[in-house]
């Protein structure tokens, strides 16, 4: 397991261990049943404060990552396919966002736009 | 994790519960001063100089008398148990409280009487740690080392709660970096507890989870770090930022030979003009943009 945080990004902390640990989760780097360090323990690691860890566990465990088990600490569930499907379908949001921005800026239709797509899509 | 624990933690007595702590001197008032720190966390407070740090700090560890306002200690006040009560407080500051004819030999000793959990063991390994010279007087100690020696003879000892007033003020990188560690270690069973004072952050910011900022004696904004690094964000850009509808929401304006820069509400951020600057702002850039003490700009 590897979380490298960056000061100059724009992204809270928080989020950046909890996409970290997510990748890892959903990529099967970090395995289900994998028991995560505790959140105390990982805030001293990363040299964060335990309310930022508490906050990427818990947005994970809502999410359905992570379990809690008393006793046991924070155990790695089985990726679900349905939120592989949904992560991926948020990269795809993101990147058309990203596009849109960019055709808004030329003034391009949206019909060019979408035969651009068509072009990358055969590629 | 859950709600059972969130409940959990509502219910716990906090470590150190500040309530309406007054104190007057000449010229100076600390004013109705309120803050709780739960258990197993660190806690930033901090402002300018002179905005009353110190004194909320003395009179935390009683060495100070309130004029009205308590403090309670794990949910005890001073009175109830003197003795528990200073046992408990780990005190580091910039400033020595050993007398600068004696050793590390003598210090030790007098640790002991004064404590009951002082470990000579425990002291004289962070003596060795540290590289503190045993036969040196105090007095021929350098300003890094008498530091050292105070966080040894806290760390000693079983302590529940460390307040630190500007005590890593004017360390190197190296020791300051071993103090963040060591704070970390101390609060991770989540039983312990840090209330460090400064006026400047810098690296300690990383690892506070609350933040108190108080200024002429009151306190100014108290919140998560997280909360408050997310609430505000910081704004940059020219004359057109000064136009429109967002501009009664800019906070602390300042203005430089080529433009603005404030600190505004994130809820607001969208009146603002397109094509401004904006950035996360850290704790101290809050404190410098809330604060009276810069050259406010006066808009409207």
């Amino acid at each position: 397991m590897k979380i490298i945080l960056s000061n100059q990004s724009e992204k809270p902390i928080y989020l950046q261990i909890k996409e970290q640990l997510e990748e890892q989760i959903l990529s099967g780097e970090v395995r289900e049943d994998t028991v995560l360090p505790s959140i105390r323990k990982m805030a001293a690691d990363l040299k964060v404060s335990v309310i930022t860890t508490t906050r990427a566990y818990k947005e994970l465990e809502t999410d359905g990552f992570i379990t809690t088990v008393p006793g046991k600490g924070c155990i790695v569930l089985a990726p679900d396919n349905q939120i592989l499907r949904e992560q991926y379908l948020r990269r795809m949001e993101d990147g058309f966002m990203q596009a849109k921005t960019a055709a808004k800026k030329l003034q391009m239709p949206l019909a060019e736009a979408q035969e651009i797509f068509e072009t990358i899509w055969k590629i | 994790m859950n709600r059972e624990d969130d409940r959990k933690y509502m219910a716990e007595v906090p470590i150190l519960e500040v309530k309406n702590l007054s104190k007057q001197y000449k010229g100076f008032l600390l004013d109705n001063v309120s803050f709780v720190l739960p258990k197993g966390y660190i806690m930033g407070y901090v402002g300018p100089n002179g905005a009353g740090k110190s004194t909320t700090l003395g009179l935390i560890t009683q060495t100070r008398r309130a004029d009205e306002g308590v403090a309670l200690l794990d949910g005890k006040r001073y009175e109830e148990d003197p003795i528990l009560y200073k046992e408990k407080i780990g005190y580091v500051s910039s400033v020595s409280y050993f007398s600068p004819t004696t050793t590390v030999k003598d210090a030790a000793l007098l640790l002991g009487q004064f404590y009951p959990t002082f470990s000579k063991e425990k002291f004289y390994h962070y003596v060795k740690v540290w590289d503190l010279p045993e036969k040196k007087k105090f007095s021929a100690f350098s300003t890094g080392m008498m530091v050292k020696l105070m966080f040894a003879a806290v760390l000693s000892r079983q302590t529940r709660l460390l307040i630190l007033d500007e005590a890593t003020n004017g360390l190197d990188i190296l020791f300051r970096e071993e103090i963040l560690k060591l704070l970390q270690r101390y609060i991770e069973d989540g039983e312990h507890s840090v209330l460090f004072a400064t006026h400047i952050l810098d690296d300690l910011e990383q690892i506070a989870d609350y933040i108190v900022m108080v200024e002429d004696g009151r306190v100014l904004l108290q919140d998560t770090k997280e909360a408050l690094t997310e609430n505000y964000i910081l704004v940059k850009g020219d004359e057109s930022l000064l136009a429109g509808e967002g501009v009664k929401y800019l906070l602390g304006a300042k203005r430089s030979a080529y433009g603005f820069s404030a600190l505004i509400k994130a809820d607001n951020a969208a009146l603002l003009p397109a094509g401004t600057v904006m950035e996360k702002p850290n704790v101290s850039q809050i404190m410098s943009y809330l604060m009276k003490g810069h050259e406010k700009l006066e808009i409207n």
